[in-house]
């Protein structure tokens, strides 16, 4: 039973690991592009929450609206500051260094404005959660919200994806941007788009994140950012079902292997892992080949 | 009347001057060939032309309006479609999802709908594959689809990049009837070819581009008969 338990752990920790990848994929299929300081936007939502519930005392559903809002428009600045003028640079090196620039100015600013100092984080659920087969199986409210939450985001974005006139200008624009342009497409538009649903899904999985690991600080996005990362390389970096797959799998791999191996080597183990599916399959589980044109 | 036209053309790719200062003009209801060797700068006039590539100097009108500041993807609702070199489909979509987004820049979706219907009933092929993935059609299908995707936004200037290239040749004659038909429902037609015979034959008038410069222009059929044509593009 305790094993189940900590599957179940598992899959909520991975459910927020999928979040952040399917920010990272998305942006990364759409605009080509590794936004490294997608994991800070995590931290800036959950000190945004922060504020809102501990300091001006609103309602958490109030505090999670304005974190997506300042999310996504953070996300969307960002890209029209920072990454779009390096669009047709040379090297697509330029705007993998200038993420990487933006992640550093985002944990400074935080470290700025809140101080170096751990915050304690309010969880926003406060659902005690179920009790199974006679008290043996206790799941925390938490753990099932943040898995509800996880597959609620998985569905809906496929939903938009496939059944909306701007999901489709995404695919055609992560395919080929010059027949999108054809088609009518505005291209630096439907960046934007995907930078401000990457974001404040960002946001949605700081809060979830911070609920279950209740402390704050400048720096609690990176970790969590990597990992997303790894996730989506490990599903298949540009899919969106393969970002899912590779967050719930890391999710799982990682407490399983920290309950069962060893909680110092639990990290180690989930790299290890991924590098062993990159040699097997270097696109990732469901990533597909790209064929370079001759 | 001119729908369009351009002035002056200037277009430098890095230190390239890729083309020097080409001036021609296209009149509604024609069909103009461009024709070329490779690298003469046909594919980069129309890309140009497209707002796919930016101009260094000269001028660029469609349908009395000038282009200099107009956004390449405003052009799609300006009536200006665009089946570009190697068809470029989406590849990873189905022919109808293609379709659809040729559709992209129109906003009445019972117009969309009959407009896809004629595109089904001058593609009957297009209409039993809707669901496959564009991806799996061959190369002329996929030509089909890609000249289906450009009528979709209902088009009064189409721009042909090389349709004839890598087809076999009973392909080559589908798409070259299938323009023929395009200019008997009243669609503009500027085309880019290597194939030069084909293109002349199916073209009203033609130019002969030639490392960045216009070498000639005139009428397709005099053009055929051009000694100097027939040797270096007729192959005769």
């Amino acid at each position: 039973m305790s094993f189940l338990n900590y599957l179940i752990n598992g899959l909520s920790l991975g459910s927020v690991y999928a979040i952040i990848a399917l920010g990272y994929t998305m942006v990364y299929g759409i605009a080509k592009m590794l936004n490294f300081a997608h994991g800070d936007i995590i931290m800036v939502g959950s000190y945004i929450v922060y504020s809102a519930m501990s300091m001006a005392g609103m309602h958490p559903a109030i505090a999670i609206l304005i974190a997506m809002v300042g999310c996504m428009v953070l996300g969307v600045v960002t890209e029209r500051v920072a990454y779009r003028p390096l669009r047709g640079a040379s090297s697509s090196l330029a705007v993998l260094i200038t993420a990487i620039g933006v992640s550093y100015l985002l944990q400074n600013i935080a470290l700025l404005v809140f101080g170096a100092d751990t915050k304690a984080f309010t969880s926003v659920i406060n659902w005690k959660g179920i009790t199974l087969f006679d008290g043996e199986l206790q799941i925390r409210g938490t753990t099932i919200i943040t898995i509800a939450v996880g597959l609620l985001v998985l569905f809906g974005l496929q939903a938009f994806i496939h059944r909306t006139k701007s999901g489709q200008a995404m695919l055609a624009v992560a395919q080929d941007r010059g027949a999108a342009t054809l088609c009518g497409i505005d291209v630096n538009k439907t960046i934007a788009i995907t930078f401000a649903i990457g974001s404040s899904l960002a946001a949605v999985a700081g809060v979830l994140f911070c609920s279950t690991y209740p402390t704050i600080t400048p720096y609690i996005g990176s970790m969590p950012g990597i990992k997303a990362f790894v996730a989506a390389v490990f599903g298949g970096i540009g899919s969106i079902p393969g970002a899912m797959i590779g967050g719930l799998t890391l999710g799982v791999i990682e407490i399983l292997s920290r309950t069962y191996i060893s909680s110092q080597l639990s990290e180690a183990i989930v790299f290890a892992i991924l590098i062993v599916v990159l040699l097997v399959k270097p696109t990732g589980l469901l990533g597909k080949r790209v064929m370079e044109k001759v | 009347m001119r729908i369009l036209e351009v002035n002056d053309l200037t277009v430098y790719y890095g230190v390239i001057r890729a083309l020097k200062g080409i001036s021609f003009h296209v009149e509604e209801g024609e069909i103009v060939a461009l024709i070329g060797a490779n690298g003469a700068g046909k594919t980069t006039t129309l890309h140009t032309v497209s707002g796919l590539i930016p101009m260094t100097s000269g001028s660029i009108s469609f349908d009395g309006k000038d282009l200099t500041k107009v956004q390449g993807h405003r052009l799609a609702g300006l009536g200006m479609a665009h089946v570009p070199e190697g068809r470029r489909v989406f590849s990873d979509m189905t022919v109808l999802q293609n379709l659809k987004l040729g559709a992209y820049s129109r906003k009445n979706k019972a117009e969309t709908a009959e407009t896809l219907e004629m595109v089904y009933t001058r593609f009957p092929r297009l209409k039993e594959r809707r669901n496959q993935v564009a991806g799996t059609l061959s190369g002329g299908e996929q030509q089909m689809l890609a000249i289906g995707r450009a009528l979709m936004s209902r088009p009064r200037l189409v721009l042909m990049d090389e349709p004839s290239m890598g087809l076999s040749p009973i392909f080559v004659n589908e798409i070259f009837d299938i323009i023929g038909t395009m200019k008997a429902d009243g669609v503009t037609v500027l085309l880019v070819e290597q194939n030069a015979k084909k293109a002349l034959s199916v073209a009203d008038r033609a130019y002969i581009l030639e490392t960045g410069s216009i070498a000639l222009s005139g009428d397709a059929k005099e053009l055929m008969d051009n000694e100097q044509i027939r040797k270096a593009y007729l192959g005769e």
